[in-house]
């Protein structure tokens, strides 16, 4: 897919472009540090594919201000979707939980996009299948709006007032080449997002 | 677009690659507190077994109860078909139980492939054996044991087994397994050397997309992998071969054939196991055998089957689309 | 009984003439043939054969009902254009007695569609120990003088021997289903590339020839002649060509199913490609036109062999194995033979009528189309083309393997000693 253009060819307006990015980062953690009380429990948990980009860029942001190291990972939430039968069967993406576990610690989801929140719902039921964390807390790089379920982010890099006719993108130089948020506009539009 | 797993002839490389990659995140949940999954929450699996395997029928049965099927057992012995009921009224029956896949064992080869190509049935078929033909969920596993060992549980990740070389041993003619795997095998970029005494190599083998030879001395030394086949003793007396010793003594892996192979090179077997016959016990025990952790991979590579077969509306199988953007 | 004109009919393939028939028999045959007091039927374009005649027929009755009986069979001969058929003895009981075949022979007459001649078995039960009483079946009404323990290979050496010696007596001739069975235990299709990938039991092609070349040494040996049943392989032909270059008295068929398919088809696993002989390679389904072509092959036989839906609607092991037929023969014959150019109508008259005729010793068959003749004909429509339907086949049974498969020609008539059998391609 270009660069600069949605998913439906329209082009697409940078929102965030790359310092932007950097700069909320290092906002979020320290908003993390601060809640957390230093943030010595904490462990990161990136949900596939970019949630596991930021969650790492973040663990660095947080070495940065504590001098230690974050345990950082990835959960993928594929098989605990509520929407498995609306679409072909998915290739799973990596669950990676740090060797030290998620037992009585504080658990940050990390996500790109905050929309309807169907993806957290279906992350707090894998989380439950594989430990107990003291609490869990979300951090998200954009908040779109237009939540189905009742949760919210804790950390927010933007939130980002959308129509259901607009199209949020997250690159991100790992997956994408380049750090940026586009806001386009969906043409024919059968709602498939949830 | 396969909505069925008949044949491993059936798979691409792309499509055998996921399958195993899928295999290697479900083997991670073994590792976990909870092993359960809700993905397939609601299916219903049906174990269709007309012939006795307790070891392939329960590791279906943990697969799909681990990704929260549904699962009935349906052993054909003592039940309605052994007194004279068709499959096809057999399929029938499981299609009105609202079976949402079959996983079929039979002593017909075929007999998968006609109840998925019959219209007797809408769910997915899964063969778990037939006849002398395939048995393609045990060449999955084979496979991925190799990729496991051979190149590693990570490093494997979206790799095949391009140039590996595997020997498979013993009684080619009547094996499923053997069948399967040089399929599987091939299409993942690996060399298959079959090894038989030429009574238990198929008339028109020459075909096959592999080689042939009548002797394992030769090529232990050149091998990554050696798969022992089971042997049955009543081969015998059809005069496959004269004598079970002697059968052994030139097709039998033992301790001092095994120190031929590379340093890195495995044993594997499906089994059950005739040990004295085609394996001795020093081997079968040794570390390089792989016949238990087979038994555990069996279980990763059925529920990465069932998990593509069912758990979407569609097959992930030869079209696997990423999560996309629009659906967080 | 009225008079019928064909008018312009070509004969054999040849020139467009008129041939009256007047009672049983053909009256004249000429141009410009007088229509007065006769139903004429319009025949310009099409062939007119001397009515078939099949060596190999399995009508099923007595035993097997619920697939043919021996009037559906005789309807579907007719239909097929044949005027006579030979009905195999592996019926329930067994035709291998006087009683059986006699039966078999006043059902066939009571039909009316098509003249039955019953084979008689060879041995006692197909079993191939005990010689049948193969003079009594000679000698009863029915007047054997095929025999065959067809669906089993009289496999004993000096069983098949002395059969081939005692026929001798009344001008019998045995007809071997030629399968050593120790090499065909649990044999499903043909051995070789595909049963190798299919996992099937294969059957190879020597468990044929080694039977074929040991009975024609026999045949050769104790001077007597041997049919052999549905050749399938090439190398069967060789044998055949060979042992009839030495003067020897061998006759051979092929069925039409051998003569186009091959055993690529069996790998959609639907039993309605088994078979046995089961269907081969290319390379053999060229070899077998060939030697047909050449005469080396005498005739083509149907194999017709009716099975009731249940027994193909299974898996492959578990299924019955034959393929209907009589109602395809000649158009398959027209694709593989006449439509490529191998041999002529004549031909498919002399392989189709005149041959098996001969063979069997049947009287009042396979006899020229001329004056004073008895009137067995065929008319047939070559430049027809259609699909095959099962559900509109006069047979019982519905297992043929053409389903839906565009075939030349048609028969269009068929009369027995005088009668429309079959007019406008429908039975009468």
């Amino acid at each position: 897919m270009d660069a600069q253009h949605d998913a439906t060819g329209n082009a697409a307006r940078p929102v965030l472009e790359a310092p932007d990015i950097a700069r909320v980062l290092t906002r979020i953690a320290h908003e993390i540090v601060e809640r957390a009380k230093g943030a010595d429990d904490v462990v990161l948990l990136g949900i596939p594919t970019r949630g596991v980009f930021l969650a790492r860029r973040l663990a660095d942001k947080l070495e940065e201000i504590t001098g230690r190291k974050t345990p950082v990972g990835s959960l993928d939430i594929t098989m605990y979707r509520d929407d498995l039968r609306l679409r072909p069967a998915r290739a799973l993406a990596r669950t990676d939980i740090p060797g030290e576990g998620i037992e009585g610690s504080l658990v940050v989801l990390v996500d790109d996009v905050l929309f309807s929140g169907r993806t957290i719902r279906a992350a707090l039921d894998a989380l439950g299948d594989i430990g107990r964390p003291r609490a869990v807390q979300l951090a998200v790089l954009v908040d779109r709006g237009h939540r189905e379920l009742p949760i919210r982010a804790d950390y927010v890099g933007k939130n980002l007032p959308t129509s259901l006719r607009e199209t949020v993108k997250v690159q991100l130089a790992e997956e994408d080449g380049r750090d940026a948020v586009l806001l386009g506009v969906k043409q024919t539009a059968p709602a498939d997002a949830q | 677009m396969k909505r069925h797993l008949i044949s491993a002839a059936d798979l691409t490389r792309d499509d055998a690659v996921l399958i195993l990659d899928t295999a290697e995140e479900m083997a991670r949940v073994a590792d976990r507190p909870i092993k359960k999954l809700p993905t397939l929450r609601g299916r219903t699996v049906v174990n269709l077994f007309f012939e006795d395997s307790t070891r392939t029928r329960i590791s279906f049965e943990a697969a799909a109860k681990r990704l929260s099927a549904d699962v009935i057992n349906f052993s054909a012995k003592g039940s309605s078909v052994s007194k004279g009921e068709s499959l096809k009224d057999t399929a029938l029956t499981l299609e009105a139980m609202g079976a949402d896949a079959v996983v079929i064992r039979h002593g017909a080869s075929g007999a998968p492939y006609r109840l998925a190509t019959s219209g007797w049935i809408d769910g997915a078929v899964v063969n778990a054996g037939d006849g002398t033909h395939e048995h393609p969920t045990q060449a999955l596993l084979d496979a991925f044991t190799m990729r496991r060992r051979l190149v590693g549980p990570d490093a494997g990740l979206g790799r095949d087994l391009d140039g590996r070389r595997i020997t498979i041993v013993g009684d080619i003619l009547h094996s499923r397994v053997a069948r399967s795997n040089v399929h599987l095998l091939t299409t993942l970029g690996a060399h298959v050397t079959l090894v038989a005494p030429p009574t238990l190599v198929p008339v028109g083998v020459e075909q096959w997309p592999c080689d042939v030879s009548y002797s394992l001395d030769d090529v232990l030394a050149k091998s990554d992998a050696v798969m022992m086949l089971r042997v049955q003793r009543e081969r015998m007396n059809a005069a496959y071969f004269p004598t079970e010793r002697e059968y052994s003594r030139r097709y039998g892996l033992d301790g001092e054939r095994m120190a031929k192979m590379p340093e890195h090179a495995i044993v594997m077997h499906p089994g059950p196991m005739v040990r004295g016959m085609e394996i001795t016990a020093e081997v079968a025990d040794s570390d390089r055998c792989t016949v238990v952790e087979q038994v555990a991979n069996g279980v990763s590579i059925r529920m990465a089957v069932l998990y593509l077969l069912l758990g979407g509306s569609d097959t992930a199988l030869s079209a696997a689309p990423a999560r996309t953007e629009e659906n967080k | 009984m009225s008079k019928i004109l064909i008018r312009g009919a070509r004969i054999l393939g040849g020139e467009p003439r008129d041939v009256l028939i007047d009672g049983e028999t053909v009256a004249e045959v000429g141009t410009g043939l007088d229509a007065e007091g006769a139903t004429v039927i319009e025949a310009e374009g099409q062939i007119l054969l001397p009515g078939l005649v099949d060596l190999h027929t399995h009508l099923r009755e007595p035993g097997r009902e619920d697939s043919e009986t021996v009037l559906t069979g005789t309807k579907a001969a007719a239909v097929g254009g044949f005027t006579a058929v030979h009905a195999m003895a592996n019926t329930f009981p067994v035709a291998d007695t006087a009683g059986v075949v006699e039966q078999v022979w006043r059902l066939g007459k009571e039909s009316g569609y098509c003249d039955v001649q019953p084979v008689g078995a060879v041995t006692v039960g197909l079993e191939g120990k005990k010689l049948a009483e193969l003079g009594a079946m000679h000698d009863s009404a029915a007047g054997v003088k095929v025999f065959s323990d067809d669906g089993k290979c009289v496999d004993d050496a000096v069983i098949m021997r002395r059969a081939l010696e005692y026929v001798k007596a009344f001008d019998g001739v045995v007809a071997q289903h030629a399968q050593e069975p120790r090499l065909t235990e649990g044999a499903q299709m043909n051995e070789g590339i595909v049963s190798a990938e299919l996992g099937l039991g294969g059957w190879p092609a020597v468990a044929e020839e080694s039977i074929i070349a040991r009975d024609v040494l026999l045949a050769a040996h104790v001077g007597s002649r041997v049919h052999i049943c549905h050749l399938s392989t090439a190398g069967s032909v060789e044998i055949v060509r060979w042992a009839k270059s030495k003067g020897w008295n061998v006759t051979a068929e092929v069925t039409p199913h051998h003569l186009l398919l091959t055993d690529e088809l069996v790998r959609t696993y639907n039993p309605v490609y088994k078979v046995n002989p089961p269907l081969r390679t290319e390379a053999d389904v060229l070899a077998l036109r060939e030697a047909l072509a050449d005469g080396t092959i005498d005739c083509v036989a149907t194999d017709h062999a009716p099975h009731p839906h249940e027994d193909k609607d299974c898996e492959w092991a578990a299924a019955a194995m034959g393929m209907v037929g009589l109602e395809t023969a000649l158009s398959v014959v027209q694709q593989t033979m006449v439509d490529t150019g191998l041999i002529d109508w004549a031909g498919v008259a002399d392989r189709m009528s005149f041959r098996p005729a001969a063979i069997g010793r049947l009287e009042g068959h396979g006899r020229p189309v001329s004056a004073g003749e008895p009137a067995n004909l065929t008319l047939v429509d070559p430049a027809y083309r259609g699909a095959v339907d099962p559900a509109g086949f006069a047979s019982r049974s519905r297992n043929t393997p053409y389903e839906g498969r565009e075939l030349p020609g048609r028969v269009t008539h068929t009369f027995l000693r005088g009668r429309a059998t079959v007019v406008d391609g429908k039975l009468a």
